[in-house]
Formats: structure tokens, C-alpha cells, sequence
């Protein structure tokens, strides 16, 4: 939505374009804040460093430049569209500490800035009257002389399969947490946006940097902010220790979220955890600070786990929460092919490298979300009205058509979603292994075979649901076969990616980006160089 | 356990009218509807039609009514609302049409949220601050309030007011309106009450408190509704300045 509301006031006829409502958004559900050097103590360059160090160098400087540089300006902004922002006594806006960060430099609405910041947006794109379509499923990027023309789309009410022309196209689909089982993401993180760019061309990178929020509840995966352990909340052990006393000393529990995660797992896997999970203690902070600030956490930890923050520890586990890799763009949210941009979760610009820092996915969401929008209407402004041949509508009818057609007694889409879930958690997690790795990717390379198999029951137009959880599972396979790839070719432990048989950063051969790109049988894998600008590669403590 | 679902089915291009179809699936004691209605869809019947998204009770895809009562499915245990085996009816939103099953079509709810200028309105001859508007720290927490409406259409389908007079904008999008007009950084009050102010708006709601009982995320929009009529009035009576 910000990338739409610059390209409206750029005076550019602009559309968006979703399988859900705007408001439904996985943005809505992003908790404790945004990031942004706005307090007089501060400066973007400390926000800057932060972010380079907990990329664990492997974020583009440049670009993190941008991010830090133009973030203070963005919040204003956010702010005169009437953002919620919690304030401190003088009438400014609240900041509140987060991890990895020097500074508590987190603005914040309560426990629930994604759904103000989105709803925010919405009210703009209202504001602004742009058009909408609500409710349409995208199954295919069209991209014809290595331009992208457009999309081909599902009108998820009628069934009816349509390409939409357009001068250009911003991907701003999101993650792919579904990927993985358990989850804090939506169950419409599908990574839609990832697998479109890729298979009509476009090149994915560091795909295998996935990261696991260190608080997440055990069966549900539903997320926990950070701003829980940011207000002060602690993280204990079976035995009552606040452990990350040996793995983070001077930030304890506000270290990096890679570093949170494996300090938790290492506990559990130690015998030191409880039914699996660690505790989150928040009594010491009292009822008032709880529902004035976590207010959405108290009541979702009641309704799932039954336990009241206020009263008792929540027990909590690291959990598969966001995508640092993505549609490879550069700082315009450019990706290679000409027309196709992307912004936000979907892209990869690399502004998080191997580890992002609470707080900075919504920032760039804000930051690259408008600048993709200015560049693609710039771009737009310069074209000729696109023409598409009708061969793109048709082959995606087709397709559908095929999968609507098999035979009922084929295999369920949720069998296969739960063994790529479960193998993918295991061999591609918090800890890896060579061996590990490469049995994931086997069983992914199994599931897409047996995808060609699975059977759609409901043979309605309207909502039909199953048929597109089909689709989304055949995105997230191939998807799940470049973060297997790109972990297993890499030798060597940085941010998220932690290998059990390479524990070490190795700067000299992998400080580096992965590039994959589809082939006929498979991802093909090759690297480019990280962005340095002013920030030399440290040893990276917290 | 066993969960039994009674679901109202409804496919508008082959059925005439609804119908129920009853499910019986085993699912963990802590199962929620959505749950249910997931591992049926996924496991039983992929004709069945419903929205959801975030299962935390925040995206506000997912509401529906359970045994009568409008509430968002991902929040609402089958333990809560059956006793052991009992069976619990699950139908589409009320005051709306319905497009597929539990999928109800909210555009009539989404106009009417459009209709009370849902954005803030700013005076474009006013001096804007060099920084943030300043806004005093408890008028923003209770401002958030009414912005945590995740506009799930809960207390639409809940208004008995609706449910007599379609035309009534109902709970949200009044909440919306006065969500701005309680807003100091808001210049748009008088436009926004001469679109709200009316018969078929905020005069219309005859505080019942259907939607502030029903509201899962405790914004109370009767509330709202009744400070609105505050500032209605003292604007009315002259005594116009910001509340």
C-alpha cells in the first residue's frame, strides 16, 4: 500500500492488487514497533551500525544507509497520517529498547504497530482513491521480451482467469513462513510474491537466511512481541536462570534474535528447558505496564496457552517468523528484469543480510515500499501502453484446468505441506548440519514429484479455496528447494544460517550473497559481492 | 476430542437455498473453531469456503457466528462454546450476503466504513509542526482504542439495527468517525458529521450494547457512538470546540 500511495501521488494511474482484504495483511500482525533515529540522542549512523552488525555483514551497506537515513522522515510522516504512536509525557513519540539495538530507538503503538500502521495505509489508499482488487489470486508474473507486462489473475469470487496488463509491477507479497511448521506467520504467508519472480525469471537471494524469533507459543507458533523482553520481561530456564547471562552478557535478553533463538535451543536441547520451550517472565512489570503496552500478548496468551502474563511465566520457543532473503532489487526496488519491482519481505535489497533487528521489517516496508513506487512510476511514465498476447491467460486456464481434472483419488495438499513443514524445521532450522540439510532437500525434491499428484476435491468457481492452497503449496516447494540449496553450499556459520559442522563466520570466502535461479532441474546457484561502505567487519558480540 | 460442526453451506450458483451439513472430526482439546474448520477443509470436504488468515485474532478475516453469537473463529475455543460432544452451529455473518458458505460479502460494510471520511483530515491552510504533532499520552492510548478496531464486521452482524434498517452505517464505521473526530491533530469534524449525523447514522443507534458485547477486541463502539453524539451536540449548540 505504500508502494501505491507514491505512485498515486506521482499522478500515475495505479492499481493494487491481493488475494485478501488490504486490512488482512500479514503486516497487521507485526507487534512491537518500528525503528527509526527519531530520539535527540540518537542518529541514523547508530542505527546504521546496529543493523549492519546484526546482519552479521551481510546486509549492503549503501542500501542500509538509505534505510537508516530516510527512516526518521518516514515516521513523521506516518505520523501526520495519523498513526497512534505511543507517547511519552511531553507529547513526542515513544521509543522503546528492542534487540540488537544501542539505543531504544522502537516506535511503537501498544503491542499492535502493524495493524495501526496498516490500517493507517489503508485509510490513504482510501484517501487517494486507488482502485482495488480485492480477493484476486495472482498465478503468473508476465514477463515477454525480458520485460514484466503484467499479471495474469484469479478473480477468486467467479473463478474467472484474467491477465491484467500494466506498464510495471511491484511485488509486495511477503513472506513465505508456511514454509516451515510450526510458524508465527499468517496462514497466507505462502511466499506468492518469491515464487512468481522466480519462475518467470528473476533472480532470488540469500534465501537460506530464515529467521526464528526466539518468542513464539509451542503449538500455534502465534508470535509474542519483542517488545516483551524490550519493556524489561526476562527469558528463564528450568531452573529459574536468566541464562543469556552466558551467551549475551551485556545485552542479555535484547541481543540479536539469531542469537536469543540458538541461546534458547541450546538450553532446550541441554536438558535445561521446559516441555520443550523457555520461559517468558513478564510478572515483575506489573498489571499497568502489561495492558497499556502488551495488552494483545496478555489476552492471545490467555486464549492459547491459558496462562496470564501477569500471574505466571509463559512458557515460549524460537519459532520460524521471516524471510531475510528474497526478489534480489536494488534500492529502488529494481529487480533485474525490467517493469518487475518488489518491497518488503518479498524483496531482498539487502538491507537485513543474515539476521534482521526487531523493528526494521516494518521500517522497510515504509522506506522501500515508496521508493519502489516513485521508481515504478518514473519507469511507467516512459512506456508505451503494454500489450499482452493472449498466450498468457491461457496457459495459466489451462493449468488450472489440469489440476481441477485429476483424479480424486491423488494426495492431499495437507500431507505434503506437513511433511515439507516438518523436514524443513528439522534439516533447515535453527541449527544445521550438512547431513541434515541434504535430507530436507530430498524430501523436498520428493514433494515436488508428488505435488504432480495431489487432488483437488472442490471443482466449484467460486472460493475455491483448495484449489488455490494447491497452487500455493507448488510455490512454497519450490521455494523450500532454494533455502535447502543455498544452506547446504553454505560452509559457514553467519547471522540465522548456523552450522553445526562450520561454526565460524568465514569473511574471506563467504562474505557473500547467494543468487539462485530457476532451471529446468532446479535452482541455480551463483554469488555476488556484499555492498561495504563504511563498516568493517567485526566480531560480532552483544 | 470430537469436534461436531453444523455448517451452513451455501454455494449461490448451484443451490437455491442454504442448507446444513453436519461434521464430526477429532481434534486437540485446545482446538479452536478455525482449527476445526481448517482440518475439515484440508482432511474431509475442500468444498467448504471460509476466510482466515492471521489466527491471532487481528487480521479480523474470520469472524462468523458460532451458535448464534457473531465472534472471530480463531479466538473462540470448541471447548467454550460445546459441552463435551455437543454440537455448535457455524453460520455466515448476519446482516450481510453471503458469497460462498461462511463467507459473507462485506462490501455493503466496507462502503459504509468509506462513507465517514475514515482518514485524517487535515486543514491544508494550517501550519504544520516541524516534527510530529505533539499529542498528549493519554489521549493517544485511549485514540488507540478505538484504531485497534480490526473491522472484522463483528458488531455489524451483532447490531439489532442493523438487522431492521440496512441503510444504518452501524457500530464500526461510527467508531471509525469518532475514532478521527476525538483525534486533535483531526481537522475534518464538521465534514464528517454532515455524513454521520443523521437519521440513518449516529441518532440511530439506541445504545444496546450489542456490538461492544460482542466486539473481540474490547473497543466499544457504543462508546464511541455516544461521544460522537457529545460532539454532535456541542457543536449544535455552538459550544463547538474540540472535545
Amino acid at each position: 500500500m505504500r508502494a501505491a500511495l507514491e505512485v498515486a501521488r506521482e499522478g500515475v494511474d495505479v492499481a493494487l492488487l491481493s488475494k485478501v482484504y488490504p486490512l488482512r495483511s500479514h503486516s497487521v500482525a507485526a507487534q512491537g514497533g518500528i525503528n527509526a533515529a527519531v530520539g535527540d540522542d540518537d542518529s541514523w549512523e547508530n542505527h546504521a551500525y546496529d543493523t549492519v552488525k546484526g546482519s552479521d555483514y551481510l546486509g549492503d551497506q549503501d542500501a542500509i544507509e538509505v534505510l537508516c537515513r530516510e527512516a526518521t522522515d518516514d515516521i513523521i510522516e506516518l505520523e501526520r497520517m495519523g498513526t497512534v504512536f505511543s507517547r511519552r509525557p511531553d507529547g513526542r513519540i515513544d521509543q522503546r529498547p528492542f534487540g540488537g539495538a544501542g539505543f531504544p530507538r522502537t516506535c511503537y503503538v501498544a503491542d499492535i504497530t502493524g495493524q495501526a500502521l496498516l490500517h493507517v495505509l489503508h485509510e490513504q489508499v482510501l484517501k487517494l482513491n486507488v482502485r482495488t482488487y480485492d480477493e484476486w489470486f495472482v498465478t503468473s508474473l508476465i514477463v515477454e521480451d525480458g520485460r514484466c507486462r503484467g499479471a495474469v489473475a484469479m478473480n477468486m469470487r467467479d473463478g474467472r482467469i484474467e491477465a491484467l496488463p500494466a506498464k510495471a509491477v511491484i511485488v509486495a507479497a511477503g513472506g513465505f513462513g508456511r514454509i516451515y511448521t510450526p510458524t508465527s506467520n499468517s496462514l497466507i504467508s505462502t511466499g506468492d510474491g518469491h515464487a512468481l519472480a522466480y519462475r518467470a525469471g528473476a533472480p532470488l537471494m540469500d534465501m537460506e537466511f530464515v529467521q526464528f524469533h526466539p518468542t513464539t507459543l509451542k503449538e500455534s507458533g502465534v508470535l509474542i512481541t519483542e517488545g516483551a523482553r524490550g519493556e524489561g520481561g526476562y527469558l528463564l530456564n528450568a531452573e529459574g536462570e536468566r541464562f543469556l547471562a552466558r551467551y549475551a552478557p551485556n545485552k542479555m535478553e535484547l541481543a540479536a534474535r539469531d542469537v536469543v533463538s540458538r541461546a534458547e535451543q541450546t538450553e532446550i536441547d541441554e536438558g535445561r528447558g521446559v516441555d520443550g520451550c523457555v520461559l517468558l517472565d513478564l510478572r515483575h512489570l506489573g498489571k499497568k505496564l502489561i495492558n497499556e503496552r502488551l495488552f494483545q500478548i496478555r489476552e492471545l496468551a490467555l486464549d492459547l496457552t491459558n496462562t496470564d502474563f501477569v500471574d505466571a511465566p509463559v512458557p515460549v520457543r524460537p519459532g520460524m517468523h521471516y524471510a531475510m532473503g528474497g526478489i534480489k532489487t536494488d534500492a529502488d526496488g529494481a529487480s533485474p528484469i525490467d517493469g518487475l519491482y518488489a518491497a518488503g519481505e518479498c524483496a531482498c535489497v539487502s538491507v537485513h543480510g543474515a539476521n534482521r533487528l526487531g523493528g526494521n521489517s516494518l521500517l522497510e516496508t515504509i522506506v522501500f515500499g515508496r521508493r519502489a513506487g516513485k521508481a515504478a512510476a518514473e519507469y511507467a511514465e516512459g512506456q508505451p501502453s503494454p500489450q499482452v498476447t493472449p498466450a498468457a491467460a491461457e496457459r495459466d486456464t489451462k493449468a488450472i484446468a489440469e489440476l481441477m481434472s485429476r483424479p480424486p483419488d491423488g494426495e492431499r495438499m495437507a500431507d505434503l505441506r506437513a511433511e515439507m513443514g516438518a523436514a524443513m524445521n528439522k534439516g533447515v532450522g535453527i541449527f544445521r548440519t550438512r547431513d541434515g540439510i541434504a535430507a530436507a532437500l530430498d524430501k523436498v525434491r520428493e514433494l515436488k514429484r508428488r505435488w504432480r499428484n495431489v487432488q483437488v476435491q472442490n471443482k466449484g468457481k467460486v472460493f475455491n479455496l483448495e484449489l488455490l492452497s494447491v497452487i500455493e503449496l507448488g510455490f512454497m516447494i519450490d521455494l523450500a528447494e532454494v533455502i535447502a540449496l543455498g544452506a547446504l553450499d553454505r560452509e559457514e556459520s553467519r547471522g540465522a544460517h548456523s552450522r553445526r559442522d562450520f561454526p565460524d563466520r568465514d569473511d574471506q570466502s563467504w562474505m557473500k550473497h547467494t543468487i539462485a535461479y530457476q532451471r529446468p532441474d532446479g535452482p541455480q546457484l551463483s554469488y555476488a559481492p556484499v555492498t561495504k561502505t563504511r563498516w568493517e567487519p567485526e566480531k560480532r558480540v552483544y | 476430542m470430537e469436534a461436531r460442526l453444523r455448517v451452513r453451506r451455501y454455494d449461490p450458483s448451484t443451490d437455491g437455498t442454504p442448507t446444513y451439513q453436519s461434521y464430526a472430526i477429532e481434534v486437540a482439546g485446545s482446538a479452536t473453531i478455525l482449527d476445526t474448520l481448517l482440518k475439515i477443509r484440508e482432511q474431509v470436504d475442500g468444498t467448504l469456503a471460509f476466510r482466515c488468515a492471521c489466527r491471532s485474532a487481528i487480521c479480523g478475516s474470520c469472524a462468523m457466528r458460532v451458535n448464534g453469537v457473531s465472534r472471530l473463529a480463531c479466538k473462540t475455543k470448541v471447548v467454550s462454546v460445546a459441552a463435551r460432544g455437543q454440537e455448535v452451529t457455524v453460520e455466515p455473518l448476519a446482516n450481510l450476503p453471503v458469497i460462498k458458505d461462511l463467507v459473507a460479502d462485506m462490501e455493503p460494510f466496507y462502503d459504509k466504513m468509506r462513507a465517514v471520511i475514515p482518514w485524517l483530515e487535515i486543514d491544508p491552510a494550517k501550519r504544520m509542526p516541524l516534527r510530529e504533532y505533539l499529542v498528549d499520552a493519554a489521549r493517544s492510548m485511549k485514540l488507540s482504542q478505538y484504531a485497534a478496531c480490526i473491522q472484522c464486521a463483528v458488531c455489524y452482524s451483532a447490531c439489532p439495527i442493523v438487522a431492521i434498517d440496512d441503510r444504518y452505517l452501524g457500530p464500526a464505521a461510527l467508531t471509525k468517525a469518532f475514532r478521527f473526530c476525538h483525534d486533535p491533530r483531526d481537522d475534518g469534524t464538521a465534514l464528517r458529521l454532515a455524513r454521520v449525523a443523521q437519521e440513518q447514522g449516529l441518532w440511530r443507534c439506541h445504545t444496546i450494547f450489542s456490538c461492544a458485547e460482542q466486539c473481540p477486541k474490547a473497543v466499544n463502539p457504543t462508546e464511541a457512538i455516544q461521544g460522537l453524539k457529545r460532539i454532535a451536540l456541542l457543536r449544535r449548540l455552538g459550544l463547538g470546540r474540540k472535545a
